[in-house]
């Protein structure tokens, strides 16, 4: 059971979940769950983009990340339509756009369900660095934004009024979540990479009373499901990122459960 | 054009210069030329001919204001008159297309939004929330809650509070800023007329105390023209200014809210003779306990 790829799939999976607990939390706390998956779904275009061109993946997946949170920012300025119907469509023309994109550039013999889900037991050596190395920095600014971060999810007008440079901030953070996004796409997919962001956020929420404490359960949380997701997919041979995702979502649906049994002061 | 001067955020000592209340009825209808000469340097923010448009709707129309240390500034006007979109002016949220703003170089703002809904996901005490970004200590933080008479909720969920506690947490946090200038957005919104009336009272009694300018905004009349030193009527521009009595006897006033409001004010200001605590116990020595809901 633990030979070298199951191993690296491993350490895949803990790196993610450590990187994706500070994001994923402020992702619930803004309610950008939907923002993110958008600009996940775009990343199909960038992998067409990487086989057309012959850039590295990683990089164009970052690109077309980027290009699409700006397009949703412009589009979010229009008030004919709610942003969450805005989503709506870019997110689903953007898919369309990739699965077109990668069909006609890398022929019909392409993996599609490969990018769709990840390959978690495919990991290499190059992508553990990618993940150490580049969801490290992604922490560390993080971390040294928290502040005003975290002002501007309790309330953005009172957080501008006290000085925080909002729009600066907000730019940095849609970076820092397209780079968790190209680094994560390989080993989840377009599809799951929100899920691992989102679901051990909502599963550590009702047992939270700080965002502090919140982003550390959550990444206990996380750890715990990559354990025992890559031990059922082992077992049962069933793929390793969606047993992940399986296992943090009934986690995170009996955590609010038992909130919703307790009603106490969450 | 738009001029912007000072830095805002320094720390130094209140400047004591208060203005006499300026009565005067101002229809800013008129062009405005040399607009720095007007500026009150004096101030704490001072601006001028300040005009602000969206999608061709004229929101504002050269509106001035001129506010002090220690005196109690109470914007109101009807529904859609603009005067939320003057003070995020004011707060440098939004810019003006046209007018001057002079910003004193000790500006210190303590702001209280017009809503506070915090989303439940967010996990975060009140502790937490008034030590975020603050640098205050433990201490301060109960002396701030217990300042608006809001300890009791320290250790509480943020998102949790009810609408008066909330509008005392997000008070204290905007007391523990140390300002020289507090500015509340409508901040009786969804508080009950009891604890409308305990709220001005808490702000008058923190003005007396720490000497800080104060802006109100509102659309209630009677309540919040009795607290204040100065009030200025707006609707897109100034439509009359200056103590609570003149502006209600003002026809402008009196067009834009009816004859009924200018009465009922005349007729509270009448009873208004002693404040009350928080529990709604006179101050000063009174036998009306309460009189202050009379006539509402």
């Amino acid at each position: 059971m633990l030979e070298p790829f199951f191993l690296r799939a491993l350490a895949a999976a803990f790196g993610l979940a450590l990187v994706a607990a500070p994001l994923g939390s402020l992702v619930v706390w803004q309610r950008m769950a939907y923002f993110g998956e958008t600009m996940a779904q775009a990343s199909l275009l960038g992998v067409a983009l990487s086989v057309a061109i012959g850039s590295d993946m990683t990089v164009s997946i970052l690109a077309v990340a980027i290009c699409a949170a700006m397009l949703i920012l412009l589009l979010s300025r229009q008030h004919l339509l709610p942003l969450d119907s805005v989503l709506g469509l870019l997110h689903h023309g953007s898919l369309a756009a990739g699965v077109i994109a990668t069909s006609l550039i890398a022929g019909p013999s392409v993996d599609l369900l490969g990018f769709l889900f990840g390959d978690i037991f495919a990991v290499t050596y190059t992508d553990l660095i990618w993940i150490y190395v580049g969801g490290g920095v992604v922490v560390a600014i993080v971390a040294f934004i928290w502040q005003p971060l975290l002002r501007l999810a309790v309330h953005e007008e009172l957080a501008l009024a006290e000085g925080v440079p909002g729009q600066r901030i907000k730019a940095v953070f849609m970076l820092l979540l397209a780079v968790l996004i190209a680094i994560a796409i390989k080993i989840l997919g377009i599809l799951l990479v929100i899920a691992f962001l989102i679901v051990p956020a909502a599963a550590a929420r009702p047992f939270a009373r700080t965002p502090e404490h919140m982003v550390i359960l959550s990444a206990c949380m996380a750890s715990a499901g990559v354990v025992a997701g890559l031990w059922l997919s082992a077992r049962s041979d069933a793929p390793g990122g969606p047993a992940i995702v399986l296992v943090l979502a009934v986690v995170a649906l009996f955590s609010l459960l038992w909130a919703r049994a307790i009603e106490k002061d969450l | 054009m738009i001029g912007e001067r000072g830095s805002g955020e320094s720390h130094a000592g209140q400047p004591a210069h208060v203005k006499s209340a300026d009565t005067a009825c101002r229809h800013s209808h008129h062009s405005h030329a040399g607009l720095s000469a007007n500026i009150d340097v004096g101030a704490l923010i001072s601006a001028r001919a300040l005009s602000f448009s969206r999608g061709g709707r004229q929101i504002l129309d050269a509106v001035d204001i001129d506010l002090h240390a220690g005196e109690i500034v109470t914007l109101i006007g009807p529904n859609g008159a603009g005067k939320t979109t003057f003070v995020r002016l004011l707060l440098g949220l939004a810019h003006a297309d046209a007018g001057e703003i002079f910003r004193a170089d000790n500006l210190r703002i303590g702001y209280v939004p017009q809503r506070i809904d915090i989303d439940r996901a967010l996990p975060m005490t009140v502790a937490r929330f008034l030590h975020l970004g603050l640098g205050v200590t433990r201490a301060d933080i109960i002396e701030g809650l217990r300042s608006v008479g809001a300890e009791h909720v320290v250790e509480r969920q943020l998102a949790r509070l009810s609408g008066g506690e909330g509008q005392r947490v997000v008070l204290a946090r905007a007391l523990l800023r140390q300002p020289n200038l507090l500015v509340l957005d409508e901040p009786v919104r969804g508080v009950d007329a009891t604890g409308e009336a305990e709220l001005y009272n808490l702000i008058g009694r923190l003005r007396n105390e720490r000497g800080f300018g104060v802006l109100l905004v509102s659309h209630d009349l009677h309540v919040v023209m009795a607290a204040s030193d100065r009030v200025l009527c707006i609707n897109q521009h100034v439509c009359c200014s200056g103590v609570p009595t003149t502006v209600a006897k003002h026809p402008e006033y009196v067009r834009l809210f009816g004859p009924d409001a200018a009465r009922a004010f005349a007729l509270y200001e009448h009873h208004h003779d002693h404040a009350h605590d928080l529990a709604g116990r006179p101050l000063t020595e009174s036998s009306d306990t309460g009189s202050g809901k009379e006539s509402r």
